[in-house]
């Protein structure tokens, strides 16, 4: 069954589809032959727009990633839609604010299944959510296609119709950053991470890459995610620290990063953060001059590099955004550049996939999700300018490359690319065992 | 870190939270002794304050520190101004009744804070220090900003205390605490008092948000945390009792402070929290307030 | 003196449950989910009702027995594997346990004083919620396994993947929740408890034992509560935290005084209203709370007395 294409031509003039569109016609009391008839039919459909719910984190801590999210879908969209739409249709997307609430996060799926009657969800991200959201998204047949980062995906922990096809999984991040941050940074690791699921992804898998390496995790500090202030945390940082690595998530990042500034001035360990503890935060302030000479994890880099290629060009263009990361409308408003292109890239494979499966309502949800699933790579290009990636079909997750920058007089240069290898590990998952 | 300076460290901290404290709980228990109402929408004051530091330090583009002081001035009026007319519309129609009046500073609560998502938006907004200043002690770096908020804090308390009970002012608000039938026999004119007050305790929250908004961010969830800790503080302290209220900040900020870098601070909230309940149980009066007539 | 229901009451009631029966039969998908809702969170208003609307206490921390039997149900379904008759029944002895608990410490003291005391109880739940995060997972919750979605009574089989079950269900516990309080607020239990809220040192001067009156209404607005947030864990599989913050509390608080504090029905329809309020104006704005504001403001200064309560004085002498 899987290795069915459907596609839509062949669906149009098969002899089985001639007939039935000769009865369709004939039974709505039209007389006329069978080609204006079919012609009659396809339209009728391609006018009703294929919708897709973005569950967006509009408020809450979420809120500085969702405004980007949104500018980025919407952006791809109207791509996707001057090219034609999916199938000929319009492609139109619900948008519904999910608070990043986990509970409210399940009520949307639910709207988006029942009230608005979507197509497919997309464009989730705090992982919080995400593990609220999935199952409901599962039970009322949904495909639930988000774009978090955080490993539930891949883990096989949620269901067939969850995917993550354009964002890698936090273990991928943290095995590939393993062998660099040990070789250049320093063999002794404190982590100081959000005290939940995707803090915990990254204190599982670090620590085990680490150790993987002949490294070790001295210290480990879990931080409750709703923290205003810092300070207090900081000592518990030990003296013979290597190298201190950071990941933190929320409005208070910048308290953050600040605060750990003050506490180190210029006496610190080598510093190793996840640009998500910077993300839509100006790396200008004054406050984070120590953070020169510090390293950072970026998803795309932020920075406009010297070999930036066309699509990261165009994308730029396509979105408002300026060398910098920053839109251009308002260069103080710092986009979250290493996480929203997952939303762009996920629309243009949502649009492949349902080319592919033939898709033209709910009854084909089937072959998108198989079609989903028969993909295997992603070249870089205009639909995919953070790189190329490699599709795991059995446990519904891609995998990347990775950027380690390093931060200079203000500005972050990429000084390691990593190759799509170092960030695998075994894949044991496999959601195409699981009937629909 | 050695045990000296980790100690070092968590009172700077302790005292930094203390200060900011004590003036917010301040406000809340200068409402509660003289009017005898709880204000739940105190939070939301303490919020107001800070989104508003950020609306002045950002639209009148000054020099950090001109903007500072700015946003100090027209800050705490702007929330004072808010607080008496949310008085007069709504609580004074009430009678202040204490349950009413509580489920009135509920629904401000939901307006204000609402309001403010509306408009001032779901992010959170940095504001720029007047001054930004490292000390570098031996074992760690602190903000010299840190120690200027736990300065300002103590004059802001001396002032209040000064016009509390040296002024006119003063005497006519706690005549209004003391007794306000009789105080309305001497022709005090007690709704204008009461206006005053509860503007006056949203104040008191709003300077110490202006304060602390260069060390955090202005959000416009940041009022609910104030909220339950000046509650705490307020009840520990005895409702009413302005001494009450500074030891009890004092002791809280300082131990939750400490606590919290030996321990989990979710843990830490959660003993202060039925700590605050148990105390209202057992001891209504609070540590320091005196019986009920 | 127990007189019997008027005709009058009986048919109005009847008439209610009608309609709330027949609803499923005409409403859209996605109304027929959000009535389901309805029903289950019109339990927690009712089990409200029955402390604040006839015995005069004022909870700021309600959110505390929904979450008990919430957790209860749920965690007895997800760690301990039990079966949905059974979790059901823990979550309601879990707020049994913890009404009689908290009532016994919170019910010395009374007014503004009671409604501190409930709230910062109710924080404390929610903070242990978020402390104990290894066995409920915290804000991110758990979902119930597939084990719980269905069970078997009296050798029917219930799927609670069903809308209709599901429907059905909650129907049926709200049927009873209604009765319940319409039985007790009938009874001299239930006109004690009035008496308490009109004037608590005269009843007490009367002889009656106004702590025991209190607490055996605390009880059961507990354990009303608690089945409501047990029916919630099963019916919809998902525990989190946000379910015991203060914004539950508030919600009760709402839902009751919008519909009619001291009424039967007042909590039905003050839940059923403030739904579809939120409901509508969340698809206008991310600040939908404002109306929440907005409301509870307007019903204190000027209906203080809600809906059914406002009709039941001006017009309907006869309403429970």
């Amino acid at each position: 069954m899987s290795d069915k294409i459907i596609k839509p031509e062949n669906a149009i003039i098969t002899r089985r589809s001639t007939l039935l569109g000769m009865g369709a016609v004939v039974g709505t009391g039209l007389a006329a032959t069978a080609a204006p008839g079919f012609v009659r039919y396809s339209q009728a459909q391609t006018s009703e727009p294929i919708k897709i719910g973005m569950q967006l984190h509009r408020t809450g801590i979420g809120a500085s990633y969702g405004r980007w999210y949104e500018r980025v879908a919407k952006a791809a969209a109207k791509i996707i839609n001057d090219e034609g739409g999916i199938n000929g249709r319009p492609l139109e997307i619900i948008i519904e604010d999910d608070g990043t609430d986990a509970k409210r996060g399940a009520e949307v799926v639910e709207k988006f299944a029942t009230q608005h009657k979507v197509d497919a969800i997309y464009g989730t991200l705090f992982s919080h959510v995400v593990i609220g959201s999935a199952p409901r998204a599962g039970e009322l047949k949904m495909p639930y296609i988000v774009v978090s980062e955080g490993y539930h995906v891949a883990s096989g922990n949620l269901n067939r119709y969850c995917f993550q096809p354009c964002i890698t999984d936090v273990r991928s991040q943290v095995t590939a950053m393993a062998p660099w941050v040990s070789q250049n940074l320093g063999k002794k690791a404190t982590m100081i991470f959000p005290d939940y699921a995707f803090g915990h992804d990254h204190r599982d898998y670090f620590s085990a890459a680490m150790k993987a390496q002949g490294g070790e995790i001295v210290e480990m500090i879990a931080i409750p995610p709703t923290e205003t202030s810092f300070t207090r945390y900081l000592p518990r940082i030990p003296s013979d620290t290597e190298v201190l690595y950071h990941v933190m998530v929320g409005p208070s990042v910048l308290t953050f990063v600040t605060e750990l500034g003050q506490f180190y001035g210029s006496q610190r360990p080598e510093i190793f953060g996840f640009i998500d503890s910077l993300e839509a935060v100006d790396l200008a302030t004054p406050q984070l001059s120590y953070l020169d000479g510090t390293y950072f994890w970026e998803g795309m880099p932020r920075y406009a590099q010297k070999d930036q290629s066309e699509w990261d060009k165009f994308y730029r263009n396509a979105i408002g955004i300026d060398d910098n990361g920053a839109s251009t409308a308002d260069a103080k408003d710092i986009s979250t550049y290493a996480h929203m292109f997952g939303c762009w890239e996920t629309l243009f494979v949502i649009k492949k996939a349902m080319e592919k499966a033939g898709y033209r309502g709910p009854q084909d949800k089937a072959a998108f999700i198989e079609a989903m699933e028969s993909f295997e790579k992603f070249d870089e290009g205009r639909d995919h300018p953070q790189g190329d990636k490699l599709f795991n079909g059995k446990n519904h997750q891609c995998y990347g490359h990775q950027y380690i920058s390093k931060v200079e007089n203000g500005k972050l240069n990429v000084v390691h690319k990593t190759s799509i290898e170092d960030g695998a590990y075994e894949v044991t998952a496999d959601y195409t065992k699981m009937s629909l | 870190m050695a045990f000296g300076p980790f100690l070092l460290l968590a009172t700077l901290e302790g005292l930094l939270q203390a200060a900011v404290l004590t003036l917010t709980a301040l406000g809340l228990s200068l409402v509660f002794g003289v009017m005898r109402v709880v204000n739940v929408a105190h939070g939301e004051f303490f919020m107001l304050g800070a989104v508003i530091a950020w609306w002045v330090t950002s639209m009148l583009g000054l020099p950090p520190a001109l903007g500072f002081v700015a946003a100090l001035l027209i800050s705490p009026l702007a929330v004072g101004a808010i607080a008496y007319a949310g008085e007069r519309l709504v609580l004074r129609r009430l009678s202040y009744n204490p349950e009413a009046t509580i489920v009135a500073t509920i629904g401000m609560l939901y307006i204000i804070q609402q309001t403010v998502l509306l408009t001032y938006g779901p992010d959170a907004r940095p504001v720029t220090a007047p001054f930004y200043y490292r000390l570098q002690l031996p074992w760690f770096g602190y903000s010299a900003y840190n120690l200027f908020v736990i300065a300002a804090a103590i004059i802001v308390l001396a002032i209040t205390w000064f016009v509390l009970t040296k002024t006119k002012i003063g005497l006519i608000m706690r005549a209004a605490q003391f007794d306000s039938e009789t105080a309305q026999a001497f022709g005090i004119p007690i709704g204008k008092v009461y206006g005053l007050v509860f503007a006056a305790g949203a104040m008191l929250a709003a300077i110490a948000a202006v304060l602390i908004v260069p060390i955090r961010q202005a959000h416009y969830l940041m009022g609910l945390d104030p909220l339950l800790l000046s509650f705490i503080v307020v009840i520990i302290g005895g409702l009413g009792s302005i001494r009450g209220t500074v030891v009890a900040a004092l002791v809280i900020g300082l131990s939750d402070g400490i606590i919290s870098m030996f321990f989990s601070p979710t843990l830490a909230k959660m003993l202060s929290t039925l700590l605050v309940a148990l105390v209202l149980v057992f001891k209504p009066e609070g540590l320091f307030g005196a019986k009920t007539r | 003196m127990n007189t019997a229901p008027s005709l009058k009451v009986l048919l109005l009631h009847i008439a209610v449950i009608a309609i709330f029966f027949g609803l499923q039969f005409v409403l859209p998908e996605y109304h027929h989910l959000a009535m389901t809702r309805v029903m289950v969170l019109a339990i927690f208003a009712m089990g409200y009702n029955l402390l604040f609307g006839y015995t005069g206490l004022l909870s700021l921390g309600h959110a505390l027995f929904f979450a008990s039997g919430l957790y209860g149900a749920g965690l007895a379904a997800y760690h301990l594997e039990w079966s949905v008759p059974a979790a059901f029944l823990c979550g309601i002895l879990a707020g049994f346990v913890m009404s009689l608990f908290i009532g016994l410490i919170s019910l010395r003291t009374t007014g503004v004083a009671f409604m501190i005391v409930t709230m910062m109880f109710a924080q404390v739940a929610y903070l242990a919620s978020l402390y104990f995060s290894q066995w409920t997972r915290g804000e991110e919750g758990l979902v119930l396994p597939q084990s719980a979605r269905s069970f078997d009574l009296a050798g029917v089989t219930f799927d609670l993947t069903d809308a209709a079950t599901r429907y059905n269900l909650a129907f049926v516990l709200m049927t009873v929740a209604l009765l319940i309080c319409f039985i007790i607020v009938r009874s001299p239990l239930g006109r004690a408890m009035i008496a308490v809220r009109e004037n608590e040192p005269r009843t007490l001067m009367l002889g009656y034992d106004t702590f025991r009156l209190k607490l055996v209404a605390l009880i059961v607005s507990g354990s009303l509560s608690a089945m409501a947030g047990a029916t919630y864990a099963l019916l919809f599989a998902y525990i989190g935290s946000s379910f015991a913050s203060i914004q539950y509390s508030i919600e009760a608080l709402l839902f009751t005084l919008l519909g009619g504090a001291g009424t039967v029905l007042g909590p039905l329809l003050g839940t059923v209203s403030m739904f579809y309020m939120i409901d509508i104006a969340s698809n206008y704005t991310p600040a939908y709370m404002l109306v929440t504001g907005i409301m509870l403001v307007f019903l204190i200064l000027f209906f203080p007395r809600g809906i059914l309560g406002s009709i039941r004085e001006r017009w309907l002498k006869w309403l429970p």
